[in-house]
């Protein structure tokens, strides 16, 4: 791989310096110690996680990412409760956590809209599990529906929504709730990317704007370096942490970032540790041989 | 576009011209078979018996025996007799099984104990009311539970795994023995017939719901009484009504068997009498009675379910 030549992702400008200093004196919203996961298979345990550690302060911007199998869906799904860890602790606010709670909102990549319900009704349907009254629950979710620009829409079923309306649809749902930390589990990843790049700027306004803290998982390398304060970067079998990075690039972004030194640094340090270099990448180059050359074209470089 | 293409709709006047025809199809064979004189026409239908000492008039004889009584009459000189070709009696023709279908409703019952045929009818359809209505109240619960919870599937699926397999038709001593003559034993094997697989199938349409819609509501804070009744019944409503609606049809199947216990009575009992009396047509108005009546109710339950589920695609 050609090395382009790029400055060290470590260095950060004053502004961002200062920033990471301010961000590490908040308290801290989310603590995950010594967490573990193990499967039994067939042949075997399986180990998805091993001792993960991390801190997240209250509104920071935390990417998760690392290569498929390196079980960054299981350790947001057991951040959220719906699956048991094997050792760790988490802690939320200082308190430990088991099951799924409103109190941590979870954005799924299939949106999991309910298809019965309109996109108002979606929106309600948290607000009434948590005793709201049914008027007061309707209004509250007026606002919200206005808010993420649907208003036209609040009475349409989710089947009539393109997918970045249900995702918007979907993170209305879990902000509704007025939870403490928003868990994503690749959201946009079911979308073509002019609706991506829309959804993450839409996120970005969000979080700018409300008292939420996010813990993002995404296995796209760009969203993860536009979107995150720190990334926190996994290796797979077992998974592990494999580094924790605090991204040198200003904030608040914008898409002219995209091609900023440190961007494209950051980009490449992270690209480099989930797929290092290897000598074999072109050996099964010689599969192609299986097909018959009658090209008139010799070759195409 | 060649009517032929693989999973491709018809265009619209095309589909319906089809459908058309697979009713019309049978009806002009029917027709065929009994108004084309040279098509089939097995038999005889004597219409004078000229000097042949066996035949009587309207006497249904093979064509084989006419045949042969016609040449005896011509050697001998005598009398012939006169015949039209005739189908058997168990396949009368179109137009009177359409009278049929009128004078069944207005002939009346040749024995005082028996019933008429909208009575008949009736019986029936409150039997497999009460049937299927019970054995939906209990059994669609039972399984929702059981799709729900671990706990439930277990504790009632090995025994209706079990139960299933015995034949509802063989309790049909057992269900006189303890519920009388009446109605009771009869609503006793439509329930038997439908509760157990209406468990199973309503246990795994429940199991098939997109778990991630029940993690979505976990993490919205849904306890799990409102896990059940917010997001697992609602989810499985629209597949719940088809299961329903298709073992409605089975519970019909058992009705045949139900209606010939304990007292007689009801649309199959008056199948079998009429048939005792070789009124085919009668017979054959009463079949399709019963197959344009599930037809009905089937498309009447098909046209609510688009009304009741807007959210979904199509039926």
């Amino acid at each position: 791989m050609t090395k382009f030549d790029l400055p060290d992702y470590k260095i950060q400008n004053h502004e961002v310096k200062d920033r990471f200093d301010r961000l590490k004196q908040r308290p801290i919203s989310m603590e995950v110690k010594g967490l573990s996961k193990e499967f039994p298979t067939l042949n075997g345990k399986v180990t998805a996680l091993k001792n993960i550690n991390l801190s997240i302060h209250k509104r920071e911007f935390v990417c998760v990412i690392g290569p498929s199998g390196c079980g960054k869906s299981t350790l947001i799904r057991i951040l959220a409760g719906l699956e048991t860890a094997t050792s760790g602790q988490i802690l939320l606010d200082g308190e430990p956590v088991a099951k799924p709670g409103p109190e941590r909102g979870m954005v799924f990549q299939g949106y999991t809209l309910f298809p019965w319900l309109t996109v108002k009704q979606n929106i309600m349907f948290g607000l009434i599990e948590s005793g709201m009254g049914k008027d007061a629950a309707e209004s509250e979710a007026r606002q919200w529906t206005n808010l993420i620009g649907l208003s036209a829409f609040e009475n349409h079923y989710p089947r009539q929504l393109s997918g970045g309306m249900k995702q918007r649809v979907a993170i209305a749902r879990a902000l509704a709730n007025q939870p403490k930390i928003l868990l994503m589990d690749e959201p946009f990843g079911a979308l073509d990317a002019q609706t991506r790049a829309k959804m993450q700027a839409y996120l970005m306004e969000i979080w700018k704007n409300i008292d939420i803290t996010v813990l993002f998982i995404t296995h796209d390398l760009d969203e993860a370096v536009y979107l995150a304060d720190r990334i926190l970067v996994l290796k797979a079998n077992p998974g592990e942490v494999e580094e924790v990075i605090e991204v040198p690039v200003p904030q608040p972004r914008n898409p002219s970032q995209f091609l900023s030194p440190e961007f494209l640094a950051t980009k490449q340090h992270i690209e480099q540790l989930i797929h290092p270099p290897t000598d074999n990448d072109t050996d099964n180059i010689d599969l192609v041989r299986m097909v018959h050359v009658k090209s008139d074209v010799g070759s195409v470089f | 576009m060649s009517i032929f293409s693989v999973n491709r709709p018809l265009p619209s006047r095309q589909r319906s011209m089809v459908a058309l025809l697979s009713f019309a199809v049978p009806i002009i064979i029917w027709c065929m078979v009994s108004y084309v004189p040279f098509l089939w026409h097995p038999l005889t239908q004597i219409t004078d018996p000229g000097s042949v000492s066996f035949f009587r008039d309207e006497m249904l004889v093979d064509n084989k025996v006419f045949e042969v009584e016609t040449s005896k009459a011509i050697e001998a000189g005598t009398a012939l007799p006169q015949g039209v070709p005739a189908n058997p009696l168990y396949l009368p023709a179109p137009h009177e099984v359409a009278t049929a279908f009128v004078t069944a409703f207005t002939a009346e019952p040749k024995r005082r104990s028996e019933k008429w045929l909208h009575e008949s009818l009736w019986s029936s359809i409150q039997v497999i009311f009460w049937g299927f209505f019970l054995s939906s109240i209990i059994g669609i619960p039972l399984g929702i539970l059981a799709g729900t919870f671990d706990f439930f599937s277990r504790l009632f699926e090995p025994f209706i795994e079990f139960f299933r397999y015995l034949p509802a038709p063989a309790f049909g001593a057992l269900a006189v023995a303890v519920l009388g003559i009446y109605q009771a034993p009869k609503i006793a094997i439509i329930f038997i017939g439908t509760f157990f697989q209406q468990v199973l199938v309503v246990a795994n349409t429940t199991r098939k719901l997109d778990p991630s819609l029940l993690e979505a509501g976990q993490t919205l804070g849904a306890s799990n009484r409102s896990l059940v009744m917010r997001i697992v019944i609602p989810g499985i409503l629209p597949d719940l009504y088809r299961d329903t609606r298709i073992l409605l049809g089975w519970a019909w199947t058992y009705l045949i068997v139900a209606e010939l216990i304990g007292t007689s009575s009801g649309i199959t009992w008056f199948i079998t009498q009429q048939a005792r009396y070789k009124n085919f047509d009668n017979v054959f108005a009463a079949i399709i009675m019963i197959g344009l009546m599930g037809l009905m109710i089937d498309l009447l339950l098909a046209w609510l379910g688009r009304r009741l589920f807007p959210w979904q695609k199509t039926q």
